[in-house]
């Protein structure tokens, strides 16, 4: 796919260079827009940002992100649009609901359960395991059976 | 000739294998010497007959004999000596029989270094080790065939892809598979020492040199292709969080959590089941990365043909290997006898809570890497997990883990007190607090003064450990310093290069700037505090491709820094265009341009960046491998 994407390089730049051109003074909606590209993912990719992309596509998208800045939508606004347009499959971070439930949940309740678990089993005090020294008579028959399985070497 | 004697020799080693997977088996069971011995042998045989193979399809691509399909397909004549010889392995079959000699090796290396090992554990290891090489060789042999022959012989081959032609990328594969491949001898041995009833410190120490071979490859191999994404790829990255490095990633981190764990069964004889559980896993990943990366379940620059028989086919063999291991562990793991106990404020504790945590960040990049398509399977609704979610899940791990590795080496064996290093941990509270607000007051970003703050912690915190084990400060410091295992040097060098790791992509992800902008000759735009003008655009032509060179000059406060030189390069044969960027690679920080299209009336797409102190994420890495082969040293007693 990047490989694609390198091949369609030509046109797509171009493309992009023009929305990342359109407004040189408004330094400020680059740089949201920046931001917010981050976190949308090129539908056609494998796996890349509109920001980092060069397909077309990527292109079309960041133009879009733009014009909903300019227009006064709030970053949050303007996900939910893309969102909205694009289906959940645009979100790079997976929102919270019914199928991502697992996705996010495990993470950090392994995390967490792995430390409450270190927690509690630390503070329990727990049977100190001591070595028993061998008594004499053991020591004594441990040398004998030493001696006798010596290994042929 | 050449190719139906490699054809020859794979099949005879595929006999081989069948033959080592059961005889030694047997011969363990009824305890014969003979079939046990049988297994060395056929070791050392299969490594000759695919080393034959390999050499074989070698030779092949030397010669540029286009009657073989895989060189007519994946070389060409006009490719310089490295590429042709590394496109043996830039190809599916190619790349697979690599595979399958890597696997050759280590099987040939227990014979050879394994002369002390209890010879029905060896004989059972060996033969498992040939049920993998059996599967692998059938999958060669029955899918992905590297010496078919091509009629009518085409007069030059299609060469290989571009991307692929490039001197950190050659040696990038061999590397990867070293270590995906050496986990083989963990599961081998885990599941031998299932068999056998019977795991010990002998068992550990046998394995830990193998285990750290393989994650120190496996370190490099993902390093190289770290290094190789961002000067190639030109987006200016390290790491994409994309499916096929996470697939490499995954062996990497189980493989981390049994180097560690193995280090408590060696010297105290705890944690037996656990290890042979990570021993079974890590290898179980490796599979599933080749899966992955070999069925185009998800497609990338890795996947170099999709064919879903393929795909299927490693897929059986990746349920046959966990399924089967596993299923043995659930029903021998109870046989296994732990060693003595320990409590959990201990340095066995600390491992302990170091795997733990491990198998959790493991744990979220495999959820990360296959939960869309868990998803899409059931529900059929399309949702994308990308850098933003690992951020959000892995990175938090990632802290806790190293807030953890900075105090665990600290503590004793078996029992400890939190009482003994509280006031260390008070130093080291106000050693975060102290850096954390010297980076905040020059880098202006909370993110970035916690973590470079757990950095400066984690180096301080090894350096202390070190210093206690040398008797820093005390008379025969210099003696004591020499006198150390290489197990002491290698957690020395391998957690400073965690440090350090950790400190570039901090850096990287808090303060690196970039801007793309469309620039005439002459023109110039501002990235980070530097000046980038594009100065000139000149045409050439090389051995295999015809390039576009772009100088641009940097300049700060008016004075040159310097001129870099980004091209981007067509190859008439593949019909493809790639981007060389230009980097002038400085310890403190990157500068970095890529040229994209354009021509001189509208002017070129040109990406600049500054990447604050990225070369520090490879130096850590590079440092943890160097201290895996450190740690393999041991001193003569």
């Amino acid at each position: 796919m990047r490989m694609r994407a390198v091949l369609i390089f030509g046109l797509c730049l171009i493309a992009s260079a023009l929305a990342f051109a359109q407004t040189p003074s408004e330094a400020d909606i680059e740089q949201r827009a920046r931001h917010v590209g981050k976190s949308l993912r090129c539908v056609v990719c494998q796996n890349q940002s509109i920001d980092n992309s060069n397909a077309p596509l990527a292109a079309d998208m960041r133009v879009l992100v733009r014009e909903r800045i300019r227009s006064g939508d709030s970053d949050d606004e303007v996900i939910a649009y893309m969102r909205e347009r694009y289906g959940d499959f645009v979100l790079l971070k997976p929102p919270l609901q019914a199928n991502t439930v697992l996705l996010w949940v495990t993470p950090l309740g392994l995390l967490a359960v792995f430390l409450i678990w270190y927690v509690v089993q630390s503070r329990r005090p727990r049977k100190s395991v001591e070595l028993v020294p061998l008594s004499e008579d053991e020591q004594q028959k441990l040398q004998d059976l030493m001696k006798k399985t010596e290994l042929p070497s | 000739m050449i190719a139906e004697f490699g054809q020859i020799t794979l099949i005879l080693a595929l006999l081989i294998a069948g033959a080592q997977s059961v005889l030694p088996m047997v011969g363990a069971a009824r305890r014969d010497a003979r079939l046990m011995a049988f297994a060395d042998r056929a070791a050392l045989a299969q490594f000759i007959l695919v080393l034959s193979a390999f050499s074989a399809l070698t030779l092949i691509f030397i010669n540029s004999d286009f009657s073989v399909q895989l060189a007519a397909f994946n070389s060409h004549t006009d490719k310089p000596l490295l590429y042709k010889i590394s496109g043996v392995w830039g190809n599916h079959e190619g790349s697979m029989l690599l595979w399958v000699l890597m696997l050759s090796v280590f099987g040939a290396c227990v014979p050879v270094f394994g002369k002390t090992l209890p010879a029905s554990l060896k004989a059972r290891a060996l033969a498992v080790q040939g049920m993998i090489g059996v599967g692998f060789l059938a999958f060669i042999l029955f899918t992905s065939n590297p010496f078919l022959r091509l009629n009518p012989v085409p007069i030059n081959g299609q060469g290989l892809n571009p991307l692929l032609q490039d001197p950190g990328l050659a040696f990038h594969p061999p590397f990867l598979y070293l270590g995906y491949v050496g986990f083989s001898m963990a599961f081998s041995f885990s599941v031998a020492a299932l068999i056998e009833g019977r795991v010990d410190a002998v068992w550990a120490r046998w394995l830990r040199p193998w285990v750290l071979i393989a994650w120190c490859f496996l370190t490099i191999g993902i390093t190289m292709g770290s290094v190789w994404a961002y000067y190639e790829l030109g987006w200016g990255g390290w790491w994409g969080w994309d499916p096929v490095e996470n697939v490499a990633f995954l062996p990497w981190l189980v493989g981390t959590a049994l180097l560690h764990s193995l280090m408590v069964l060696g010297k105290r004889h705890s944690m037996a089941n656990w290890t042979i559980l990570l021993g079974i896993t890590a290898f179980s990943l490796s599979l599933i990365g080749t899966f992955v990366v070999r069925s185009g379940v998800l497609t990338s620059v890795h996947s170099f043909a999709v064919d879903p028989a393929r795909g299927v086919f490693i897929l059986v063999l990746l349920v046959i290997a966990t399924g089967g291991a596993l299923s043995l562990y659930a029903v021998r793991a109870h046989v296994l006898r732990g060693g003595p106990g320990f409590t959990l404020i201990s340095k066995e504790g600390g491992l302990v809570l170091n795997n733990l945590l491990l198998i959790a960040a493991t744990v979220t990049v495999f959820l990360g890497t296959f939960y869309p398509l868990i998803v899409e399977t059931f529900s059929n609704d399309k949702i994308s997990v990308g850098a933003p979610y690992f951020d959000a899940t892995f990175a938090p791990i990632m802290v806790v883990l190293i807030g953890f590795m900075g105090v665990g080496p600290l503590m004793k064996w078996r029992q400890d007190s939190w009482a003994n290093i509280r006031p260390l941990i008070l130093k080291f509270g106000l050693l975060i607090s102290v850096v954390g607000l010297l980076v905040y007051l020059y880098g202006r970003s909370v993110l970035g003064a916690i973590s470079m703050g757990v950095a400066a912690y984690l180096a301080v915190s090894t350096c202390v450990v070190f210093g206690r084990k040398i008797g820093f400060g005390k008379p025969g410091m210099g003696q004591r310093f020499l006198a150390q295992p290489g197990a002491v040097y290698g957690f020395f060098i391998a957690h400073l290069g965690m440090a350090i790791a950790m400190a570039g992509i901090t850096s990287m992800s808090v303060w690196a700037k970039e801007d793309v902008q469309l620039l005439k000759i002459g023109a110039h735009m501002s990235v980070g505090g530097y000046e980038f003008t594009l100065e000139k655009m000149t045409p050439g032509q090389e051995e295999n491709y015809q390039f576009l060179k772009g100088d641009v000059r940097v300049t700060k406060n008016g004075k040159t820094v310097t001129v870099l030189h980004s091209a981007r390069r067509f190859y008439p044969v593949r019909q493809m265009i790639t981007s060389e960027a230009g980097i002038q690679v400085r310890p403190m920080r990157n500068l970095y341009v890529g040229i994209g299209d354009g021509d001189a009336e509208k002017g070129w797409v040109v990406r600049a960046y500054t990447h604050p102190m990225v070369c520090w994420i490879w130096l850590g890495a590079l440092m943890m491998a160097l201290a895996g082969f450190v740690s393999l040293w041991e001193r003569k007693r």
